[in-house]
């Protein structure tokens, strides 16, 4: 055997081992997108979908009035998972990305939440997020870019939303510069833009009876490949359009201790000037519990939040705001309309989610 | 029978009991005949009622709350349709499925796969949506989920793999959890739809949608919408229609089975008569005497009824225990199909079951009741001076034969043959059948009398003495005669049509199995195919002349009806005659749609004609082919037809195959082939190999096992025929008891009584035998031509087992001959003698 024919069955036997390899991770893992620092985000494109990522969301949240002064928590949730089974399977079928969309109305006359939710692999017209613009929907429930902003028409048990979602403000980038990262190792993090006080205007329609409303809301985006690390039991998030003009957000990730595993936010005035918070600069405080019904999980629905000098003291537009999506994503958690209050006057209004108090969260 | 006193009727009926109660044997023996009867009838009654049950539930949980479902031709559409539907507004929920019968490798049955979108079951078929312990589980490509019924019959558990054979190659997919699938007792699996598409070889194609409509929509409105959208061979229907269409396949074996047990009812009813008749006769002194102490004629008649109504109830109470029994040992060693195979893979438990079990009672009872009526009449209208003298039997056996209507009963029977089915069911046949057997019975007497005249009396005393009896007093053996008559006409019936089903079968199976060796990719499920690359490697085997390959597909041509067999094979107008077992052909004219040859079944259900236009739905397009001959298929319960396979890859685009038939050189063994087969065919473990001598065996081997109801219902009749003769020779005997006793006083010996007795029995048996086989024989030629044909639309050619009947008939007349000679012994003791004096 000459040295040329054992140097090139040598090298015919690496690449052998390399095909194994390779098929191998294929089967194994599938190659997400990983979330980096210093990428700037581009509009319309990040509007869009990013289904290189694993998970992604559209989340609205928002509180409506009507003429005669009745108050309505409104949440409007579009997700994207790639659940990352499947993906060599050439079947229309195949669940390389999957749907899901939750929607709610709080409306204290009523003391319970009306929600619904939807489910769906994207395929055959009937579910997908589109790229490079808004364009999300799953059967009849919508959510689509307008010249202005947003439209979302959501037919659900019990209730419609048929809104439109102004823009008036630009996008508020979370983070550093949109990079904004929720543990530890620099991997966990997401994309992640906001968009504060967003116009609302349109029908909410309840047990058939349609009720005009006006009012405010905000809207999140966010993507990521590696959102919670192993150890997060679950966050505490809250959303808020202040009075002013100016936006704070703020969240913590908890640990199976109840401690914190990492926290940011942040705020911009009124004036437009931005202010992003370390991680200790941020604390969520229970202070009054809410004990579920229905899964018995205990729920800290009025919560002080301080955000470097900012203190806030987030109260529930009404207790029972638990929203359970077994059926879809298969967790339950509490996503409710709160008065920001400080000093004795309401500061502004906004959202308070808090997710891994009935079982810790899986994403 | 207001003016009888009471206690002189509880007296009477006290006195009744008793006097039954001396004739325990033969009670006994009309008890038992009526609970045969009501046992097989409600068994079949309890088995069907179990076997709907379980389909429905399965149907229920498979289509959820669904309130419309697609479904087409086996192989599935295009799965385009789901997006179109799911999109109508007035759809609530859409579940598109793809279901498969996956072959499983060493298995004789297919599990059954549900490829389903977990999402959109979810909404309309929760039953179906897998209980995963890793929830994304439930939408890999490679993991399945199993009902219990499917855990159990694979052995298998969580974290198992599963084998399943697709195409020629062995794939595993992995046990993540199981399937609640609620009422469904059949092995079932569910996998994700894409998972399946594309692991079991069916990308792009759907078998079924599950509909919802939105609440408050009009559902027949969206069905219409729905049927517009549809292509060919693809048809929408209401979840319960699917249940309806099913069952209408095992309707005419039911109701062939319930026609079964109501014959036994009716020789059970026939055995009440002749018990009754001669007990009747045995007691005229007893009763005529009641009349005299002052009972009434209606008070006779009605105490004789109550009596018979006793027998008929303790009978029929009998007979749902025994018929509740036999459901439940069927279910357990048979499944609920009877062995039919309609129901694959059902297993249940009966349970008792109010409504028909009242029925079947009622009939147990009506049927005694019937039985005891003539003889309680004619009780009741003797004058009871009459009766109270000697040797007044014969005249009562005369009355008990009425004779014009004989004739008329005859004359219709032969007029029903020629009827229509009703709604698929041979109901005028059967009136005929019954028409032929109540004729022949009335006339029974005449008969009889006819045949004693023209027998030659003999020179020895016995044979003699036999002879002469049987002229002088003919009425006695009638009674005999009709219970003989009745139950070898219906032995030898289905004994001929039986052994002619068999026999058709058997030449059918040469017929339509000409090669030397046969290769499929599994007997079972729809997963298993030979790809073309295989059948090219199968073809070039040495030792091989040439192959023929076969593709089966089920289309849908009648929503109402199940899914057609089509059969692409390669043949043409030249070969079909040798390929096919044709009963009808025509040349068609060249150059018109291409041939088609229909199977028997299919001609008509479908009502299809030589030379007729039929259009089948291939690949979504409706195909024209003219009815090129009509061929007997006895495999095929939905009706198949046959098309040229190379007309079908090229409508189709399908070119791989079930089936090889593969014609060997003239000197290559089967061994050595098949051999060469499995050394260089990639896959071809999992392939199937028989020789036609195989398959002959195998399928003789299923007609046995449907069959074996039948077989169990002729060993009935037998018995019950068996039962009447002993029991009504007895009675003969007991009532002769005082001639036996002149005769004995006359010099006569035991021995020569006895052979009297035998001679006796031998003869009326013998006539009994002659005239049931006559009959049975003409009734056979209704069951094949008329019962069989328009039930199963099966054509079979007749064949009588002459060898089979002809050791019948001998066992029948030594057994006869024997249970007199044995009937004789027993009232030949010594009150024999003493006897004479009863009537001085």
């Amino acid at each position: 055997m000459t040295e040329e024919s054992i140097g090139r069955s040598f090298a015919a036997g690496i690449v052998g081992v390399l095909a194994i390899l390779a098929s191998c991770a294929a089967v194994a893992a599938p190659e997400y997108a990983e979330v980096r620092p210093g990428v700037a985000l581009v509009f319309p494109r990040d509007d869009g979908a990013h289904p290189a990522y694993r998970t992604e969301w559209w989340y609205i949240t928002g509180w409506a009035r009507d003429r005669s002064g009745r108050e309505l928590g409104v949440q409007v949730t579009f997700f994207r998972n790639r659940p990352g089974v499947a993906e060599a399977n050439p079947s229309a079928f195949a669940p390389r990305q999957l749907l899901f969309a939750h929607a709610a109305v709080a409306d204290a006359l009523h003391g319970r939440l009306r929600h619904d939710q939807r489910a769906a692999r994207a395929g055959f017209g009937l579910a997908g997020a589109a790229e490079g613009l808004t364009d999300i929907a799953i059967g009849d429930w919508s959510l689509r870019a307008t010249d202005r902003g947003y439209a979302a028409r959501i037919p659900a048990q019990g209730f419609t939303l048929d809104l439109a979602f102004r823009v008036t403000q630009p996008p508020l980038l979370q983070g550093a510069g949109g990079y904004s990262r929720k543990g530890p190792a620099p991997a966990q993090a997401s994309y992640y833009y906001s968009r504060p006080h967003l116009a609302v205007s349109g029908t909410v329609t309840i047990d058939g009876a349609p009720i005009a409303v006006e009012g405010e809301a905000w809207l999140d985006r966010e993507w990521s490949s590696e959102y919670l690390s192993p150890e997060a039991e679950g966050w505490d998030w809250a959303g808020i359009n202040l009075a002013d003009g100016g936006a704070l957000m703020a969240f913590r990730i908890r640990d199976r201790h109840g401690g914190t595993l990492w926290a940011g936010g942040t705020l911009r005035r009124g004036d437009g000037t931005v202010r992003t918070f370390a991680p200790h600069e941020i604390a969520f405080t229970p202070l009054r519990s809410w004990r579920s019904p229905r899964t018995d999980a205990d729920y800290p629905v009025a919560m002080g939040v301080r955000a470097g000098d900012i203190e806030l003291r987030l109260e529930s537009l009404m207790d029972d705001q638990e929203l359970d999506s077994r059926a879809t994503v298969g967790t339950v958690y509490w996503e409710g309309a709160v008065r920001a209050t400080g000093g004795g006057r309401t500061l502004g209004r906004g959202y308070l989610e808090l997710t891994g108090y009935w079982r810790p969260l899986k994403l | 029978m207001a003016h009888v006193p009471a206690p002189r009727l509880r007296g009477t009926l006290r006195a009744t009991a008793g006097a039954l109660a001396g004739h325990k044997g033969r009670v006994l023996v009309t008890i038992v005949a009526i609970a045969l009867g009501v046992a097989l009838g409600y068994a079949v009654q309890l088995v069907n009622r179990v076997a709907v049950n379980e389909f429905g539930q399965a149907v229920q949980t498979l289509s959820g709350t669904a309130d419309l479902a697609m479904r087409g031709p086996r192989g599935g559409f295009d799965e385009h349709l789901f997006g179109e539907i799911a999109r109508l507004p007035e759809v609530a929920a859409a579940s598109p499925i793809v279901e498969v019968e996956a072959r499983i490798p060493g298995r004789d049955d297919a599990l059954r796969v549900l490829g389903l979108d977990v999402f959109r079951a979810g909404l309309i078929q929760p039953g179906l949506v897998p209980e995963a312990a890793e929830s994304l589980d439930t939408l890999r490509d490679d993991t399945i989920f199993l009902n219990a019924a499917a855990m159990d019959w694979l052995g298998a558990r969580t974290g198992d793999l599963v084998p399943m054979q697709v195409g020629t190659q062995v794939i595993r997919l992995r046990v993540a959890g199981s399937v609640p699938a609620e009422g469904h007792a059949q092995p079932l699996a569910v996998m994700d739809i894409a998972g399946a598409q594309w692991r079991l070889a069916r990308i792009g194609r759907l078998t079924r949608i599950e509909v919802r409509a939105r609440p408050g929509a009009d559902v027949a409105a969206l069905e219409r919408r729905v049927a517009a959208m549809l292509p060919p061979g693809v048809a929408v229907e209401r979840p319960a229609a699917a249940i309806e269409s099913t069952l209408r396949l095992s309707r005419a074996y039911r109701v062939n089975l319930n026609v079964l047990a109501l014959v036994a009812l009716f020789t059970g009813g026939l055995l009440v008569f002749s018990t009754q008749a001669l007990t009747v006769v045995r007691r005229r002194p007893y009763l005529a005497l009641l009349r005299v102490l002052g009972v009434t004629r209606g008070g006779l008649v009605g105490l004789l009824l109550v009596e018979a109504s006793a027998i008929g109830a303790i009978g029929a109470l009998a007979g749902l225990l025994g018929g509740y029994g036999l459901a439940q040992l069927v279910l357990e060693i048979v499944g609920p199909d009877l062995g039919s195979g309609f129901f694959r893979g059902l297993a249940a438990r009966a349970t008792f079951e109010a409504a028909p079990a009242a029925l079947f009672f009622a009939l147990g009872v009506a049927t005694a009741l019937f039985g005891s009526l003539a003889a309680a009449s004619e009780a009741a209208r003797t004058e009871p001076a009459q009766a109270l003298r000697a040797g007044d039997e014969e005249r009562a056996f005369g009355r008990l034969a009425p004779t014009a209507p004989g004739i008329g009963f005859i004359a219709l029977g032969a007029l029903l043959t020629a009827a229509p089915p009703v709604r698929g069911l041979p109901i005028f046949g059967y009136v005929a059948i019954a028409c032929l057997l109540v004729g022949t019975i009335l006339l029974i007497a005449h008969i009889a009398r006819a045949a004693f005249r023209r027998m030659p009396v003999g020179r020895n005393p016995p044979a003699r003495l036999a002879v002469l009896q049987l002229r002088g007093a003919p009425g006695q053996a009638t009674v005999s005669l009709a219970a003989i008559v009745a139950s070898v006409s219906l032995l030898v019936s289905m004994a001929i049509m039986v052994a002619s089903f068999r026999q058709s079968l058997d030449a059918w199976l040469e017929h339509v199995l000409p090669a030397d060796l046969y290769v499929r990719a599994g007997r079972t499920g729809d997963t298993a195919f030979l790809p073309p690359d295989v059948q090219q490697a199968i073809a070039a085997l040495p030792g091989v002349r040439r192959v023929e390959f076969l593709r089966s597909e089920r289309l849908l041509l009648d929503p109402e009806r199940p899914q057609i067999v089509l059969l692409a094979r390669a043949i043409d107008a030249t070969t079909a005659p040798l390929r096919l077992p044709l009963v009808r052909s025509a040349d068609l004219p060249a150059g018109g749609a291409p041939p088609a040859w229909v199977s028997e079944i299919a001609a008509d259900v479908y009502g299809l004609a030589v030379g007729q236009e039929i259009v089948l739905p291939i690949a979504g397009r409706r195909v024209r082919f003219r009815v090129a001959g009509v061929w007997r298929d006895y495999a095929r319960q939905q009706g198949a037809v046959v098309i040229e396979r190379a007309l079908y890859a090229e409508l189709t685009g399908d070119r791989d195959a079930n089936d090889a038939a593969i014609y060997l050189e003239p000197h290559a063994s089967p061994d050595a082939v098949i051999r060469a087969l499995r050394a260089r065919i990639p896959g071809a473990a999992e392939l199937e190999t028989a020789l036609p001598s195989e398959i002959r065996r195998r399928s003789l081997k299923i007609f046995d096992r449907t069959f074996a109801v039948t077989y169990a219902l002729e060993a009935a009749a037998l018995a019950i025929g068996l039962m009447s003769l002993s029991s009504s020779f007895g009675a003969l005997v007991l009532a002769r008891r005082r001639e036996f006793g002149v005769l004995r006083h006359l010099g006569l010996t035991r021995t020569q009584v006895g052979a009297m007795l035998a001679t006796e029995g031998a003869i009326v048996s013998a006539l009994g035998l002659a005239v049931g086989t006559a009959l049975g024989w003409v009734i056979s030629l209704i069951l094949i031509h008329v019962v069989n044909r328009q039930s199963f639309h099966w054509s079979m050619d007749l064949h009588v087992p002459w060898t089979s009947l002809a050791a019948f008939t001998a066992t029948m007349l030594a057994l006869a001959s024997l249970t007199a000679l044995v009937s004789g012994r027993q009232a030949m003791g010594a009150g024999v003698l003493r006897a004479v004096k009863e009537d001085w």
